[in-house]
């Protein structure tokens, strides 16, 4: 019997395609990227229906671009330092601990930065309900918060087992891919909701 | 093995560990991780909400053949509720009778049986979706009783009367029915990656993809296509809650939100979705058509890849739901070829069914009259779909009772024959013994023909003019001339025989599941793995020897052979 962690399930007689939880999390990040690809297609029709230079609307403040190319850095390289993690996971658990601390950190990070920008919109008048502009902001970058967050706390979560010596590598490899589409989801949500 | 025991499915992760489990009453009896009963609580599930959603359709019937007489046992039916009965009708019937029970029962009750695995691979995330499912469908029924009634702006949902309670006048019952909506569709995702990730890791050894069964290929697929159509239609339905309860935008005109990019999302999602419930039927007739005609599946390749090409190109004809919604005509025509093009895989697959039969020994039990029933019903309801995919004649059918015939001609064939022919089939796996055939005979005759009766005049009355949305026809004289008149009666009427012989069928369903005979472990002879276990499997299905597999599963009649069947796992 193949076993592995604790997505693994049992009843598995063969030499399985992908363990269990890798092949269930992809499947899963699957229906996420179709989940953001309705969004982002939301946002494109919508603005296209705007008359040229109505948008942002008049009066709305405008997303801000260049500050979130930082935060966009940030949260590549946290991935990078993520990938690196898992490559030294098997061999040098000491630098596997430390790179995954610091890719959570980085994580954090961004999460905290955007959030101010988050409160800073709100105060400028940015709301949810006034128009479409406003309202496909908040929820697009919602929506990515909300898989920012689970994502972050996962990490942490396998940080501490790291920590304490019992992590297996299936249950790192799902939280890792996890981690991988938040990172690799935002840039193209910077592409078409902040440019 | 050293993760601590807190994993989702820790208990599941040594193949033997789970029987020494102890189990509470709550998990033996209520929720169960055992795929089998899970299956089953689907099941019952989905006949108990078959019953509000056959209510419904009798309530509005009894209304469109008789406008405002009082209607037995619903009383005197308002436009409003009127409204809500269509709306709860068909949203009921699409997602929670023919969805849990043809891909939930089934995929549940089969895929481990018919790879040959003990399990699901998750079986605790598996009764979580049956638990989630569940509580979508209190949701669902609940927000028929709430202040205002229930959603009553169709099974679509198309905004602003969805988005707004200005309009549609139920605030409470709008949002209730697209969250209910939502939770199911996270019970069926939840669902989905279970079954995919066991038929591919959890397979009895020696079992190669070209030697599994049809009914598991197509769930599978089945559910791949729902997964990758649903993401948008979520988001869609994160923005109409928002419209409905924050007063976004999105689909307001008056706010700069569009319409119709509701209807995109929608029917980006809602057109592969009349796939996913149609290839897990079609397996299921697959399956029945090789074993009662002792004939292996004609063309079984090409069946699969004709299953696959069909759900990609499902992706690419959405729009031919739009024709009138103000679409460019050139995307028009382009939509207009892709669905042309869809009919013929189809099509294809239910010839090889046909192929499958030439030169068999046919026996006409109960199970294959339905397989057959569903092929003819079938056709009808395709052929009537290609009318509608061309444009031009679709801007003056589109909406119309053309439109509620051909769906019906489709849907009560997969819904329902479909079920019914996977049912009587399994019947004795299930629960261990066998239904009765002269019933079951009966309920197929009289279900057959009344379900002709009552939507072959709805072709009638579409081409005629009668709009699918309105409440009462008595206001537009030149639409209720006798005649029309008269064949909507009739087919109200063939709708009270068709309800009255589901009761046959309920009773021979709980009469045969307690006091019909003891069925053998395999009553049909046939070659797949689940007929090569006890009637009913125990826990773990196979008990101590799990199968492995040396050949396809249908071996039927190979010459040279003294039985006419072959068992997958019967060594050479
Ligand atoms: C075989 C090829 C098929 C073709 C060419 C086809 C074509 C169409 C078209 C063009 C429409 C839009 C009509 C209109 O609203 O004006 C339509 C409606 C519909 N079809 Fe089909 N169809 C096919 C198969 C199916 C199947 C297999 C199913 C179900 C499993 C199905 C279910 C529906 C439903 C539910 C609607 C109506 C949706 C609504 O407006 O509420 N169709 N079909
Ligand atoms: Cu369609």
């Amino acid at each position: 019997m193949v076993s592995g962690g604790a997505f693994s399930g049992g009843g598995v007689r063969r030499r399985p395609v992908l363990p269990n939880g890798v092949l269930a999390i992809l499947l899963f990040i699957g229906v996420e990227a179709m989940l953001f690809a309705g969004f982002f297609s939301a946002f494109t029709i919508v603005k296209a229906n705007f008359a040229p230079g109505m948008w942002p609307p008049p009066g709305q403040p405008r997303f801000p671009a260049e500050a979130t190319a930082v935060t966009t850095l940030i949260l590549l390289v946290s991935g990078v330092l993520l990938w690196w993690s898992g490559r030294r996971f098997d061999t040098e658990p000491a630098s596997a601990r430390g790179l995954l601390a610091a890719s959570a950190t980085l994580g954090a990070t961004f999460i905290g930065i955007q959030g101010v920008e988050w409160a800073r919109l709100i105060g400028e008048g940015l709301t949810l309900e006034d128009n479409p502009y406003g309202g496909l902001f908040y929820v697009i970058v919602g929506a990515h918060a909300a898989h920012a967050v689970p994502a972050l706390i996962a990490l942490i979560v396998m940080w501490v087992r790291m920590q304490r010596g019992y992590l297996d590598a299936v249950s790192f490899t799902v939280a890792r891919a996890f981690w991988y589409f938040v990172v690799l989801v935002w840039p193209v949500l910077y592409w078409r909701v902040y440019l | 093995m050293n993760a601590p025991a807190h994993g989702h499915d820790h208990v599941h992760d040594d193949g033997g560990h789970h029987h020494h489990h102890e189990m509470t009453f709550v998990e033996k009896y209520i929720f169960p991780t055992d795929h089998k009963y899970i299956g089953k609580q689907y099941l019952l599930t989905g006949m108990l909400m078959a019953v509000f959603g056959g209510f419904f359709a009798y309530a509005f019937r009894m209304q469109l053949a008789w406008p405002g007489s009082d209607i037995p046992l619903f009383g005197h039916m308002s436009p409003a509720e009127y409204n809500a009965a269509v709306t709860n009708h068909g949203t009921i019937m699409i997602f929670w009778v023919a969805m849990p029970v043809l891909i939930a029962a089934f995929g549940n009750f089969l895929i481990p049986l018919m790879v040959g695995a003990d399990d699901m691979v998750f079986p605790r995330l598996n009764r979580l979706s049956y638990q989630i499912f569940l509580v979508s469908a209190i949701v669902i029924v609940a927000s028929l009783f709430v202040p205002g009634g229930g959603f009553g702006g169709a099974w679509t949902a198309y905004p602003p009367l969805s988005g707004d309670s200005a309009y549609n006048l139920t605030p409470l019952g709008s949002s209730l029915w697209l969250v209910a909506v939502a939770l199911e569709f996270v019970a069926f995702l939840v669902g989905g990656i279970n079954f995919i990730v066991t038929a591919m890791n959890a397979r009895a050894p020696g079992m190669k993809w070209t030697d599994v069964p049809m009914v598991v290929w197509m769930i599978c697929i089945a559910s791949i296509l729902f997964m990758a159509s649903v993401g948008p239609l979520m988001a869609g339905a994160v923005m109409l809650l928002f419209d409905q309860t924050l007063h976004t935008g999105f689909f307001d005109p008056r706010q700069g939100g569009d319409p119709i990019l509701w209807q995109h999302l929608f029917w980006f999602f809602g057109h592969p979705e009349v796939y996913v419930v149609l290839l897990p039927a079609t397996g299921m007739v697959a399956e029945v058509v090789a074993v009662h005609s002792r004939k292996k599946l004609f063309g079984y390749k090409t069946i699969l890849f004709t299953a696959v090409g069909t759900g990609v190109l499902s992706f690419f004809v959405w729009a031919h739901h739009q024709f009138i919604a103000g679409i460019d005509p050139r995307m028009a025509n382009i939509f207009t070829i892709t669905t042309v093009l869809i009919s013929i895989p189809i099509a294809e697959m239910m010839f090889l069914y046909i192929a499958t039969l030439y030169g068999g020994s046919i026996r006409f039990t109960t199970p294959m009259l339905w397989a057959l029933g569903f092929i003819f019903a079938f056709l009808i309801g395709g052929v009537t779909g290609i009318p509608l995919g061309a444009s031009g004649a679709d801007i003056y059918l589109h909406d119309s009772y053309f439109v509620i015939a051909h769906f019906h001609f489709t849907f009560f064939p997969i819904a329902f024959i479909g079920t019914f022919t996977g049912l009587t089939h399994w019947f004795p796996k299930m629960f261990g013994r066998m239904m009765n055939e002269t019933l079951g005979k009966i309920h197929f005759w009289g279900t057959i023909i009344a379900v002709h009766c009552l939507f072959l005049p709805m072709f009638v009355l579409g081409l005629a003019g009668h709009h699918r949305r309105i409440y009462d026809y008595t206001n537009f004289p030149e639409l209720s001339t006798p005649f029309l008149t008269n064949i909507g009666i009739f087919a109200t009427v063939s709708l009270l025989v068709l309800l009255a012989f589901q009761f046959v069928f309920v009773f021979n369903f709980f009469y045969s599941m307690f006091k019909g005979p003891v069925a053998e472990a395999n009553p049909w002879k046939a070659g797949s793995l689940e007929w090569q276990c006890p009637s009913p499997p125990p826990h773990g299905n196979f008990g101590e020897h799990l199968p492995t597999v040396y050949r396809g599963p249908y071996e039927y009649s190979v010459p040279g052979r003294d039985k006419d069947y072959w068992p997958q796992s019967e060594p050479a």
